[in-house]
């Protein structure tokens, strides 16, 4: 029974642990808002989880054979009044729920625009075997592994994958989303604060997958226009040959920047005709570009 | 002549895979040894492998469960292990190569040759005799079923050996599962072994449904069958309508794989999302094919050991109906994040919440059946107290990862591994394992040892607490699932208590084991003569333990819910019944030699053999038509022999 109770309060600990990072230390209002709904949802489930936890201990032990207290009615199997209320219980929970999923979903759109004083910032993502290539379509740079962004200013987003499904996520930052080939996705997130956050993929693509992480960098947008600037003034560009090389299968990759980029090679690796190098690339016939979901 | 497969497919270079191996080599070769040295083989070959009696069936239907539930559980606590200690600059002690095989065996591996067998064996146990008639509808296809499950188990465990399995997961999404990124015979292991126990599996569906349907006891109506008949009949109408969905769709990723379409492909018009919805589709089915007959154990358990009918077993009944209508009308939940609109998402959101009304009627109707029962503590009913605790958490997680913004932040974490394993161990497995020690001295006429069976429900429940709640944390810490190296040290603690708690499980495994040896060797003290050990309610009970082959010498005339309790109370003792000739089916060796070729067949298209495919498909075909053509199928056991029968002792 110690090691039961050592194992709660460890346990306890953790919890505690995780509140200081992850989902639940958002970064930015997305995040936040996820949480809010993930707590309050909860609070609505346990209102009734409880009391029902509570109720199966009690009557388990209440009206245990041996306890000769107890009032026992073993004829009665119906009682329309309690079928009632059992119906109504969890009914109006998820009337409540419901509302909360209808607005939610709405107002966490991932699609949605995030409003703000300044217009945003534009990211293409490209999921790679095993990493992330970010490309900057407005400022002509592109990055491995590393997202630099002004904090403060909404990011708009658009992704898929030059090979497997990944699935695009930050944590701190909120609402993850899928990278497919072939097909393309928009979220858009903001990062309140300057500082760094990890990001990774979250969705199984195979044996590189575990060291498929990138770090966001949210710099104040002062600091963001400097760090464009020496971009542009260093490494190589990305053309088609470079992104072949970039795009073969390889593990654990060091953050890097590119400073220039070819003009719509993130529309071409949509539509599989970018970097032949890739096993899994398009032949001659180039398929129509599929928007991803409705 | 042999198509992919050379000496290259065994892995003489990897230790890890080779030693197992060579153990599991050895354990076969020694059980094989000890039957032909004891001269079990004819008695195996009659009474098991060729019988087509449900109840035989439906036992080894739960061997094999078992069995694969070993190696499930291998594969669960190496991954423990690798990711308590593949943190920082450590790498473990599996490269991702075969991590990646394991976790997508341990899945693939829990759900359809553990979950299933388990389920579907305990059904084909109880259902006929709970229904009072002597037969499933179609004996002879039942143990086709059973045995092409088998060969899928057996193909499975052969990736082990020659070859390798899939590194994909066990959803094997495209465009991973395809040629381009699994050049290899895994993902055929993967779809071949699915494939052919698929069929079995729907023909157990067909079976279940005929059976529920058209055979019962005369005056069993709908409305007086038990609660686990309906969850059986609702399971089997699910995976009728289910599995084809399931095989159609791994048949055109095995025609992207094998003729090089381009169904599920990045390229030439493929799309993947078609494949992922098609999977879910049918996953979402499948989690109540496996819990509504865990929940109508449950109910049955619950009312025997609160000594009271079930609370409103009309709401029951409905329940279970609205959960198995609504299961079709969720499966988008397994994948907001693939970026629908917000309309789709919230639609699926809340028709997802809503199935939690039916299955919160059913947890308040258990409730209400203890209430004011006089409530016995045998194994089964531990078991259903631990499974409405656990599961009512596992319920609250779900429809939290039904609310699509927040299912955006803990998609695919460890979070949402914690939360199916909260239902499927808490709900699944608790239901199987109450059924198992509650029908046991059913089918083997004496009851299984309790302190050993506390011990195992106290192992099992908190080891399934200090293995999974420590994940909830994790994920929403941001750890996401299938990590074959930890990237953040400060996890470690909560990983390591994870271990630990799978460690305990593994105790609530050996205390099983133990019960069970300890109960066979106690047996002549444990047997149960009157063939009513617990008080029971429903018909199984009224027959003697175990069941003669025929179940009942005369059929019972059922008048109410409950029918058992109800000819107790009347005092109607099975009077003085006028025997008749009853018609029982010859055993056939057909379903195993059927499995015999198809296992064959499944190795060959795995390995591309095409001729010895082609040999083997024709002879499994000609040997299910020769067994569907046969007219020989029954044999008559006198009114004599039957009386005879009854009054031998038991």
């Amino acid at each position: 029974m110690r090691h039961v109770a050592h194992a709660v309060i460890l346990v306890g600990a953790a919890l505690l642990l995780a509140s200081c990072q992850g989902v639940l230390d958002p970064q930015g209002p997305i995040a936040s808002a996820e949480r809010l709904l993930l707590i309050n949802s909860t609070a609505i489930m346990l209102v009734v989880v409880i009391p029902v936890i509570v109720a199966t201990l009690a009557f388990a032990w209440w009206y245990r054979a041996s306890n000769t207290h107890a009032t026992r009615s073993p004829d009665e199997s119906y009682e329309g009044r309690v079928e009632f209320v059992v119906w109504s219980i969890p009914a109006l929970t998820v009337i409540l729920l419901g509302g909360v999923i209808w607005l939610g979903s709405h107002q966490l759109d991932p699609r949605a625009p995030i409003p703000g004083k300044s217009d945003p910032l534009r990211v293409d993502v490209v999921a790679l075997d095993w990493k992330w290539l970010f490309i900057y379509p407005d400022h002509g740079v592109a990055t491995v592994n590393q997202l630099v962004i002004p904090a403060g200013t909404p990011v708009e987003f658009r992704l898929t994958s030059a090979t497997v499904m990944n699935s695009f996520f930050v944590p701190q930052l909120g609402s993850q989303i899928y990278a497919m080939g072939g097909m393309i996705t928009h979220l858009h997130l903001l990062a309140d604060q300057p500082g760094e956050y990890p990001g990774f993929s979250a969705n199984f693509s195979g044996d590189g997958f575990s060291g498929m992480r990138f770090v966001v960098k949210s710099v104040p947008a002062a600091d963001f226009n400097a760090w464009v600037a020496q971009a542009r003034g260093s490494g190589s560009g990305l053309d088609d040959a470079s992104y072949a090389e970039l795009a073969k299968p390889s593990q654990d990759v060091p953050a890097a920047t590119y400073r220039s980029v070819e003009p719509k090679l993130f529309e071409r690796i949509l539509d599989q005709t970018a970097g032949h190098g890739n096993a899994a690339s398009g032949g001659a016939w180039c398929p129509p570009v599929n928007q991803a979901g409705g | 002549m042999l198509g992919r497969l050379t000496w290259a497919a065994i892995p003489f270079n990897e230790p890890l895979p080779l030693i197992s191996m060579g153990v599991i080599l050895i354990v076969i070769l020694a059980v094989l040894a000890l039957v032909t040295v004891k001269g079990w083989w004819p008695y195996l070959w009659r009474e098991w492998i060729t019988s087509v009696d449900h109840k035989r069936i439906g036992v080894m239907y739960v061997v094999l469960g078992l069995v694969m539930l070993l190696r499930g559980y291998s594969d669960a606590i190496m991954m423990r292990t690798q990711q308590a200690i593949a943190i920082g600059s450590a790498q473990g002690y599996l490269p991702p190569d075969h991590y990646d095989q394991i976790f997508s065996a341990h899945g693939t591996i829990m759900i359809f040759f553990v979950a299933m067998p388990l389920v579907i064996g305990l059904m084909n146990f109880a259902v006929p005799l709970q229904l009072g008639v002597r037969d499933v509808a179609f004996p002879v296809l039942n143990s086709v079923s059973f045995w092409l499950t088998a060969t899928g188990a057996l193909l499975i465990n052969l990736s082990l050996v020659i070859g390798n399995f899939a590194r994909t997961g066990w959803m094997g999404y495209p465009p991973l599962s395809e040629l381009a990124f699994s050049p290899d015979v895994g993902v055929d292991y993967y779809l071949w072994s699915l494939q052919i126990s698929g069929i079995g599996t729907l023909l157990t569906g067909i079976n279940f449904v005929t059976t529920i349907l058209k055979l019962r006891a005369p005056g069993m109506t709908y409305f007086r069958m038990p609660v686990f008949c309906w969850t059986a009949l609702a399971s089997s109408l699910l995976i009728v309508a289910a599995f084809p969905v399931l095989t159609a769709t791994f048949m055109m990723l095995l025609l992207d794989r094998y003729l090089g379409m381009h169904f599920f492909t990045n390229d030439a018009g493929g799309n993947q999302m078609m494949y992922v919805n098609l999977f879910w589709a049918w996953g979402h089915p499948e989690v109540y094919i496996l819990i509504l007959p865990a929940f109508g154990i449950f109910s049955e358990v619950v009312a025997t050991f609160s000594g009271k009918g079930l609370f409103s077993y009309r709401s029951m009944v409905w329940a279970t109906l609205a959960i198995c209508v609504l299961s079709f009308m969720v499966w988008l939940h397994h994948f907001f994040t693939m970026g629908a609109g917000a309309d789709v998402n919230a639609f699926f959101g809340i028709m997802s919440s809503i199935i939690a009304v039916p299955t919160g009627v059913k947890v308040f109707n258990w409730l209400f059946t203890m209430f004011r029962g006089r409530i016995v503590f045998h194994t089964p009913m531990l078991f259903a107290v631990g499974f409405i605790i656990t599961f009512v958490i596992g319920g609250l997680t779900g429809v939290l990862l039904a609310v699509p913004p927040v299912d955006f932040v803990v998609h695919n974490s460890a979070f949402l591994v914690a939360h199916f394993h909260n239902v499927i161990i808490g709900g699944v497995l608790f239901g199987i394992l109450a059924g198992i020690n509650y029908w046991f001295p059913k089918a083997f006429g004496f009851t299984l040892d309790e302190r050993f069976g506390h011990a195992s429900f106290w192992c099992w429940l908190i080891g399934f607490y200090l293995a999974f709640m420590p994940l909830y944390a994790l994920g929403l810490m941001g750890m996401t699932r299938r990590l074959q190296h930890i990237p953040d040290p400060s996890w470690r603690p909560l990983l390591l208590v994870a271990e630990i708690g799978a460690i305990v499980i593994f105790c609530g495994v050996l205390c099983q084991i133990a019960q069970l040896y300890v109960s066979i060797r106690t047996r002549e003290q444990r047997q149960d003569v009157t063939g009513d050990p617990w008080n029971g309610r429903t018909l199984e009970w009224s027959t003697s333990s175990p069941p003669p082959a025929y179940n009942y010498a005369v059929l019972p005339k059922v008048e109410t819910i409950d029918a058992f309790w109800q000819m107790k109370r009347m005092g109607r003792a099975p009077v003085k019944p006028a025997y008749e000739a009853i018609e029982v089916p010859h055993n056939s060796p057909a379903g195993f030699i059927t499995a015999f070729f198809a296992t064959i067949m499944g190795f060959s298209l795995i390995w591309h053999i095409w001729w010895l495919a082609i040999l083997n498909f024709l002879a499994a075909i000609i040997v299910v038509l020769i067994a569907g053509w046969s007219t020989e199928r029954e044999h008559e056991i006198s009114a004599a022999e039957v009386a005879q029968l009854e009054r031998a002792p038991a």
